[in-house]
């Protein structure tokens, strides 16, 4: 295959990829907030739940629809794009992507209906259940599609027969494969702070404008409970998974530490530009012994550098030094937001702290970019394999004619901007509506029509209990 | 006891493609009717007949997809390269239908017709695309070795084209004799009027077809004529038949709601089976067999296990959310 064909299908894998994640990222989390302001409606039975509820079901709804659409893109792009590395490992990886859409994407699209048009058909009860199979079954796909991709990082338990397929020896071996468990608990992580910084940040934008207002104040509180518990969990987790990564992918460690050469005592680099060409990192601002005591955790292990590696066999330098910095950045940034959170808390003054609630505010979509730069980190540091030392991205790609691929991605490119823009312009305006207004049917909606779209099928059956309110 | 899994597993494939067909059929066919009516209050309507199910039934596609993938990853790996754009045109046709159940009812009045398009174009342009990657598949593709090796618009001909607007004409059928199921009054009356012609021309695309297949494809000659397929094939002309003519009853007669409904399924069973048995036992049609296109046993004996138990429960919770939802849809009433 000419390499045109192989950097655009690279590119068209890159972008789709990139914007299916942000709606897991935050459906994921937003299940499971979902969930709870449920679970707190009924053991509480105070209404002031269920208007969050609805107000940000409304939302579930259209992020979850724009994550199905993109997702199966993803799906059918494996063999359109990536033929050759679908047979060759089609019989690991299959099974377990088959595993995904009978556990966990029927059970989501299953009690989907009911979580958003059921309440009034099943009870409080059973529509509760519905949104905990819901929210289940989105940690059960990140379960299985971060196996694979974590089996691509990390393969082991296969053999090879003489069609150059990867054949299946040892299932568990495969599932739990060694940076598996890291890169689960690090994305599920990743999901929920995301998802917090957004519900933050809605909380404070209402905040900034009215303190009093209750429901706004319940999601600021809620969130910055959430992500002062989690960022350390987080840094915590990203650290041992960094571990994993040294022992399995060390040329991608060198990557993002910008080391060239093997060191003994390692410096961090803190910032700096690695330079591919030259085989260096220039401009750099370095923090002695640092890099081997936390890779090594000790004063003067040795930390490996790229020209260790064979020269054909390196990942882009500069592009994974700079993603894990960005990632890393935020991660550090989120520690700050949660420590002066203790301090209003502290002061009993978290509903009027507009100094916390503008950089709140700021910070919503932060959850997202640290997610992108994580994932481009992880991916582009994989290359240029894609089944890691195994096979090679370019014998992966399939036999299509560069003008065909060329085609399918700018089409993508035009449709998602246009399509998936509307909708996260949709996603802003419904967030922009104040969540307390749940008194009577909403203004702008004909009552005719109620009880067609989820939040009006809910607004109706608790319009008659907020009438007598 | 030896089982021979590459057979059970293009059998469940099979199926899990058909049960996609016919799900994803009815409510393409929505999207396909939605031009048949201007009236604001009946395409509201008739989005809720499916807005509660469409997800599950799209589920089954990437069960179709990723099931390949997984247990003939050597077909997955040929079919989808040389059926790109077809491939490419499917997913953007469902992108746009599918963000559409819930951007319509967050636009406001005037920038509805937006979506209301989009729902219907996308609905037409995933229903083409299947046909036209059906028929492209049955022409036959070519094969080097384990690679696709022909040209990207191989799978444009007349006979791909035309089982394109088959489907087209099939999905609406279905469509609108699920909307004379869970309707009524005005807009079922409607609706028995647009099945009429549905009807009509997809009976004449599958003369078409099935006249047109021993051209472009010399074994299906055999099979159709030779002993013993032709126990197989004389009947399925029989059974089409008598089919329509049920259905034409089932759309015309007032009392019956279900009939219409019910008997297109068993047309599109129909149609399928006689199909099934004329590809059998290739994935590729004239290519590679189900055995030569099979991942190794230990990975089709894995997903089995998973397969034999969780199937029939998926079923059986998609069965209880259509149950949830079962009867007659109103206007204003909505779900209660
Ligand atoms: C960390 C989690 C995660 C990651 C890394 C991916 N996905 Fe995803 N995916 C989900 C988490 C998720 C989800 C949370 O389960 C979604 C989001 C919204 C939804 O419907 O389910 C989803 C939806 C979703 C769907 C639609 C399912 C449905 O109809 O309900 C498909 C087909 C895929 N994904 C496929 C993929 C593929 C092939 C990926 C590999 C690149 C991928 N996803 C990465
Ligand atoms: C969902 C979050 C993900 C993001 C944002 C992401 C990002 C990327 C990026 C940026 C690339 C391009 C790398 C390059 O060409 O230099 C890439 C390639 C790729 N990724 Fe991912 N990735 C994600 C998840 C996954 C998962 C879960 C899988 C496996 C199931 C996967 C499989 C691949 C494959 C097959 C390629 C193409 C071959 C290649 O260029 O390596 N990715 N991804
Ligand atoms: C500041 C502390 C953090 C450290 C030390 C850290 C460490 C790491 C490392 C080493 C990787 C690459 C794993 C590999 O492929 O080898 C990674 C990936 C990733 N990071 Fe972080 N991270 C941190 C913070 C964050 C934050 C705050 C987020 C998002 C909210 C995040 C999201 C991700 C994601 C989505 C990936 C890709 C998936 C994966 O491989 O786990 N990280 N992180």
């Amino acid at each position: 295959m000419d390499s045109l064909a192989v950097d655009l299908a690279r590119f068209q894998f890159a972008f789709t990829v990139s914007f299916h994640i942000i709606f897991p990222a935050f459906s994921i989390g937003l299940a499971s907030y979902l969930a709870v302001l449920e679970g707190m409606w009924l053991w509480t039975g105070k209404d002031v739940y269920i208007r969050l509820f609805k107000f940000w079901l409304k939302i579930f709804a259209v992020a979850f629809g724009m994550g199905v659409v993109s997702g199966i893109v993803l799906t059918y792009q494996f063999g359109t794009n990536w033929s050759v590395f679908s047979d060759k490992t089609g019989p690991v990886l299959g099974p377990v992507i088959g595993y995904e859409v009978l556990t966990a994407f029927f059970l989501e699209a299953g009690f989907l209906g009911i979580m958003l048009f059921g309440l009034n058909r099943v009870g409080k009860h059973l529509h509760f259940m519905a949104t905990l199979i819901v929210a289940f079954g989105t940690a059960l796909s990140a379960f299985w599609i971060l196996s694979v991709n974590s089996w691509m990082q990390t393969p082991v338990g296969f053999s090879m027969n003489e069609a150059g397929q990867f054949i299946p020896e040892d299932w568990w071996e495969i599932i739990f494969n060694p940076s598996f468990p890291y890169r689960l608990v690090h994305m599920l992580l990743a999901a929920y702070l995301t998802t917090a910084f957004v519900i933050g940040a809605v909380g404070a934008y209402h905040l900034l404008k009215d303190y009093a207002n209750r429901g706004a104040q319940i999601m600021f509180s809620m969130a910055l409970w959430l992500i002062l518990f989690v960022t350390p969990i987080q840094m915590f987790a990203g650290d041992l998974h960094g571990l994993n990564t040294l022992e399995h992918q060390p040329a991608k460690i060198a990557a993002m530490e910008g080391h060239f050469e093997n060191q003994a005592p390692a410096p961090l680099i803190l910032f700096g530009w690695p330079d591919m060409e030259k085989g260096e990192t220039l401009y750099k601002i370095e923090v002695p012994y640092l890099s081997s005591i936390i890779l090594t955790h000790t004063l003067d292990g040795e930390v490996p550098g790229l020209k260790s590696f064979p020269r054909e066999d390196w990942p882009n330098a500069t592009i994974v030094f700079i993603s894990f910095r960005v990632m890393v950045g935020i991660g550090f940034l989120m520690l700050l937001v949660a420590l002066w959170s203790v301090y209003e808390r502290y002061r009993d003054n978290l509903y009027d702290a507009k100094g916390l609630q503008r950089a709140v505010l700021i910070m919503g979509p932060s959850g997202f970019v640290a997610v992108l730069a994580g994932w481009i980190t992880t991916e582009v540091g994989r290359q240029p394999f894609t089944v890691y030392g195994l096979l090679r991205t370019a014998d992966s790609v399939s036999p299509v004619d560069a003008p065909a691929v060329a085609t399918s991605l700018a089409v993508f490119i035009i449709v998602y901007f246009a399509v998936f823009g509307v909708g996260v312009f949709y996603i802003l305006r419904a967030m922009g509506q104040s969540p307390d207004v749940g008194e009577g049917p909403e203004e702008g909606i004909p009552t005719r029509t109620a009880g067609i779209t989820p939040v009006q099928a809910l607004q109706n059956q608790s319009g008659g209990e907020n009438d007598g309110s | 006891m030896v089982l021979d899994y590459p057979l059970i597993w293009g059998f469940l494939i099979a199926v899990a493609i058909f049960i996609y067909v016919v799900l994803d059929g009815f409510d393409l066919g929505i999207g396909i009717l939605y031009p048949t009516t201007k009236d604001d209050e009946e395409r509201t309507l008739m989005m809720n007949t499916v807005a509660p199910v469409w997800d599950g039934n799209e589920t089954w596609l990437i069960l179709g997809g990723g099931g390949l993938f997984a247990v003939f990853p050597l077909a997955y790996s040929v079919i989808m390269p040389a059926l790109y754009m077809p491939i490419i045109m499917m997913l953007i046709g469902l992108i746009f239908r599918g963000v559409a159940f819930e951007y319509r009812f967050k636009a406001s009045a005037e920038r509805r017709y937006i979506w209301d398009f989009s729902f219907f174009a996308g609905s037409v342009l995933a229903a083409l695309s299947q046909g036209i990657a059906l028929g492209a598949l049955i022409e036959g593709i070519t094969v080097e070795d384990r690679a696709y090796a022909g040209g990207w618009f191989d799978w444009l001909s007349p006979f791909s084209i035309a089982t394109g607007l088959a489907l087209i004409s099939g999905y609406a059928l279905l469509g609108s004799t699920w909307l004379i199921m869970k309707l009524e009054g005005k807009p079922q009356q409607h609706f028995r009027r647009v099945a009429r012609p549905c009807a009509l021309i997809l009976l004449g695309f599958i003369v078409l077809v099935s006249v047109w297949m021993p051209f472009i494809d010399p074994d299906a000659m055999k099979l159709y004529f030779t002993a013993p397929f032709i126990y197989y094939t004389v009947p399925v002309p029989v059974l089409v038949a008598a089919l329509a003519f049920v259905i034409w009853q089932g759309i015309n007669n007032p009392i019956s709601h279900a009939r219409a409904f019910v008997s297109t399924l068993l047309l599109f069973l129909v149609t399928y089976i006689g199909l099934g048995i004329s590809i059998y036992p290739d994935v590729v049609p004239h290519r590679f067999s189900i055995w030569e296109a099979a991942a190794p046993d230990s990975s089709l004996k894995f997903l089995l296990v998973g397969a034999v138990v969780l199937i029939p429960l998926i079923l059986a919770y998609t069965a209880y959310s259509y149950w949830v939802f079962r009867g007659k849809v109103r206007s204003g009433e909505g779900y209660h």
